[in-house]
């Protein structure tokens, strides 16, 4: 990235802010000074003021014309594979990072199914190395309940957590032992750790590739039930109850999971929830049709039924899915272009969860608030992540975005290595078009509104722009 | 007799009423022609077929050989072992040498659902599936049709029974679909752990009672238990499923008097069918073997000369 993009100093005029910390929505003008967010105006005079004091005191600096753009906090991820050590063919740190920028994220954390495993503190502290060589988003590791992601034995979470560690999971992996879980749970309340539970029966989801029900049988695929994930959810719920310890469900896929996931929280238990962009857009019957047997429709947990999506929604919009993850699973094309049943589970999401979410709010799922609570604040208190927050005098963590931006999604322009993306071909109205984040400005749309001069007159932008990012 | 809606063959529910209705036809035309003193005619003279069999099989590989050679086609045939795809080329990577040599046809039979349509979706000559997986093998649900057809006329209203494990049966999948859309009653039996979730929204009902099944049926069809399977996780024992759901002659005779008896072969004799309904006067396991050819030819036929551009794609 060019140093033109570093500590930028910029007046962001005129955008509409939504902020879910303070629960202000409505109109502001945003001053950053060498990548610190120095003043919100919010009131008409506020912004004539500081646009006054600007004209007169930093004619260098940049301004956006934001009329109609919206500025959400930097969003954070709860749930990405970032494949590096060991599988750099479908992503690496770096390539993952962009993909996030691209995406309007500034923080996102990692799972521990890597090779090596992230089970130890000397794995963390690599990923922590590799990741601070890439500005602009924060990695922040989570670390493997157990070593090797066997289910056999803890890993040593209390050094991870030295390392860098902000949760533990072995996801991908459910961990089948019950004693084992109970003993995780325990330990890592010891460390105010929560433990991120891949919530599925494997012995019957069996050979399972996609959701069990009327498609599969068409298909003649062996289903998953929605049951596999159900048993593990409530056995989780009965086990965080028991220790009284931080349980975060990952990829909740089920009807019935939601159910439970919302009566462990009216007892009171401290048990949270994400949910993925392609379970809250798509369903099985996408496989049924001109889709069939397309391997980028395949995910763990799978596609489920309509009621599944629509379950989904109602948690997600009254709290009891307390924020949308991705489950961004970058593989290649090689690993992906095989028989369905061979084919690896997963999709990539970070550059499309933005513009998924944005739908959600057109269909009258959320409200904008909401989407910014449960895509930045949301999930930071979740892992007690610095993140989520506008405020002034704190270094700049931002998406801008183009709510009226209309974009056909073309897998083959993402910033991620890897494709295999369910929304491909899909348009999406919205997308993000600044990312700004620890002090630079990590990602700039090509079809952006240009920055220009403070001196030039507004609406009059001349062709300067930042280069390199 | 119109053209196919279809370009390739992936299973029968793509297909229309009207499809199976030409297919049947052209292969009764195609059946005279293995009763002639010369077998062959120069319908595919100069077509090159190419058979993908990467599942073991010898009674369609053969009828489908047999097929092309009655019209004059060339055909290679390349089976699981003995192909670079047992040397770790994958199944894109074949089908696009394959289609270097430039085929008219390709037909496959492979153990992953869905094979066939990967194929359609990168190759340019017809791809006909030969079964895949647990999904389709429409040539089979075909010349099922076309056997009751030639004793019974049409299944219009016949209550057809489908006995065994529907879930991982691919002809029972196949005559789901072509008995529904030519407007028979298909009545799917066996243990509950054989009937796949949500099956009713293909149109069938399901009975776990083989009594229930067979009462007034017009056509019994008995399908293959996978012993290679392993007993253990669908049913508890071979004895136990044999006098649970085997049929013999004292199960028959609540079928209609003018029963016809169908298995896909090769048949486990005593444990689905007992032998003397096999070898019976309402078996017509041997007629559904002769069928298969002139289906084949039929579709090969019909798929290689299908005039370009015309209706929907596969």
């Amino acid at each position: 990235m060019s140093t033109e993009t570093a500590n930028p100093t910029l007046l962001i005029d005129g955008c509409r802010l939504v902020d879910p910390e303070t629960r202000y929505d409505g109109p502001a003008g945003l001053w950053i000074e060498r990548g610190e967010l120095k003043k919100i105006a919010r009131t008409e005079t506020e912004r004539q003021a500081l646009r006054a004091r600007v004209a007169a005191t930093a004619p260098e600096a940049l301004r956006l014309e934001a009329d109609g753009l919206l500025v959400f906090p930097g969003l954070v991820d709860l749930h990405v594979h970032l494949r590096e050590p060991g599988f750099e063919y479908k992503e690496t740190i770096r390539t993952g990072c962009e993909a996030a920028a691209r995406g309007g994220f500034t923080a996102i954390c990692c799972m521990a199914n890597t090779n090596p495993v992230n089970d130890c503190r000397a794995v963390t502290e690599f990923i922590c190395a590799r990741a601070a060589e890439v500005s602009g988003v924060a990695v922040h590791p989570i670390g493997a309940i157990s070593k090797g992601l066997e289910g056999k034995e803890l890993a040593e979470i209390a050094e991870m957590k030295k390392g860098g560690i902000v949760a533990v999971s072995d996801d991908g992996r459910p961990v089948a032992d019950s004693a084992l879980m109970r003993r995780a749970l325990e330990y890592a309340r010891t460390f105010d750790l929560r433990v991120v539970s891949h919530a599925e029966d494997k012995a019957l989801a069996g050979s399972g590739c996609m959701h069990e029900g009327a498609v599969s049988t068409r298909l003649g695929l062996e289903g998953i039930p929605a049951e596999a994930e159900e048993i593990m959810v409530a056995r989780d719920i009965h086990l965080a109850a028991l220790t009284g310890a931080r349980l975060h469900i990952a990829h909740v896929s089920t009807a019935g999971s939601v159910e439970l996931v919302r009566r462990a929280k009216e007892k009171g238990l401290d048990v949270t929830a994400e949910a993925a962009p392609h379970h809250l857009l798509l369903t099985d019957e996408v496989l049924g049709g001109s889709g069939a047997y397309d391997t980028r429709y395949k995910m763990n947990p799978p596609l489920r039924a309509s009621r599944d999506m629509d379950a989904l929604r109602r948690g997600l919009q009254d709290g009891t899915i307390d924020c949308i993850a991705t489950d961004h699973a970058p593989h290649s094309e090689d690993d992906k272009n095989v028989e369905f049943h061979r084919a690896p589970f997963g999709v990539v999401g970070l550059e499309t969860a933005l513009a998924a979410g944005l739908s959600l709010v057109r269909s009258g799922t959320l409200s904008l608030a909401q989407l910014a609570e449960r895509m930045s604040l949301g999930p930071a208190r979740l892992f007690g992540l610095p993140h989520g927050r506008i405020a002034e005098g704190r270094p700049i963590s931002l998406a801008v975005i183009d709510p009226n931006h209309k974009w056909t999604v073309d897998a083959r322009r993402f910033r991620s290595k890897s494709r295999n993306s369910a929304f491909e071909g899909w348009t999406f109205e919205g997308d993000v078009a600044y990312t700004l984040a620890q002090r630079r400005l990590s990602y700039a749309a090509e079809w952006a509104r240009p920055l220009t001069a403070i001196s030039e007159p507004a609406g009059a932008p001349t062709q300067r722009r930042i280069a390199g990012v | 007799m119109p053209a196919l809606s279809q370009r390739h063959l992936l299973g029968i529910e793509p297909l229309l009423p009207g499809d199976i209705r030409t297919i049947v036809e052209t292969a009764k035309s195609m059946k005279s022609i293995s009763k002639r003193a010369i077998k062959k005619v120069p319908a595919l003279r100069g077509k090159t077929i190419v058979n993908l069999f990467l599942e073991p099989s010898t009674r369609t590989r053969s009828s489908f050989e047999i097929a092309a050679k009655r019209l004059s086609a060339d055909t290679l045939t390349l089976s699981g072992t003995g192909t670079s795809l047992s040397k770790g080329e994958t199944l894109m990577d074949t089908a696009r040498n394959l289609e270097a040599m430039a085929p008219d046809a390709i037909v496959i039979r492979h153990s992953a659902s869905g094979a066939p349509h990967m194929l359609a979706r990168i190759l340019e000559p017809p791809v006909i599936n030969a079964g895949d997986g647990s999904h389709e093998h429409p040539t089979q649900a075909l010349l099922d049709l076309m056997t009751v057809e030639e004793r019974k006329g049409p299944v219009k209203g016949f209550k057809v029974a489908i006995v065994g494990d529907i879930a991982h049966s691919r002809v029972a999948r196949s005559n789901i679909f072509t008995l529904t859309k030519m407007g028979a009653l298909v009545w799917l039996c066996g243990p509950a752990t054989m009937i796949p979730r949500e099956v009713e929204q293909l149109g069938a009902r399901v009975t776990n009672s083989m009594d229930e099944a067979l009462e007034g049926a017009d056509v019994v069809m008995m399908l293959r238990i996978q012993l290679e399977r392993g007993s253990g996780s669908l049913f508890p024992s071979v004895p136990e499923y044999a006098a649970t759901y085997g049929l013999n002659r004292a199960r028959l005779k609540r079928a209609k008097r003018d029963v016809v008896v169908l298995h896909p072969g090769p048949i486990n004799r005593g444990i689905e069918i007992a032998s003397d309904v096999a070898d019976g006067e309402f078996s017509v396991i041997l007629d559904q073997v002769e069928n298969g050819v002139a289906v084949r030819m039929a579709l090969l036929y019909l798929l290689i000369t299908r005039p370009e551009g015309r209706g929907g794609t596969a």
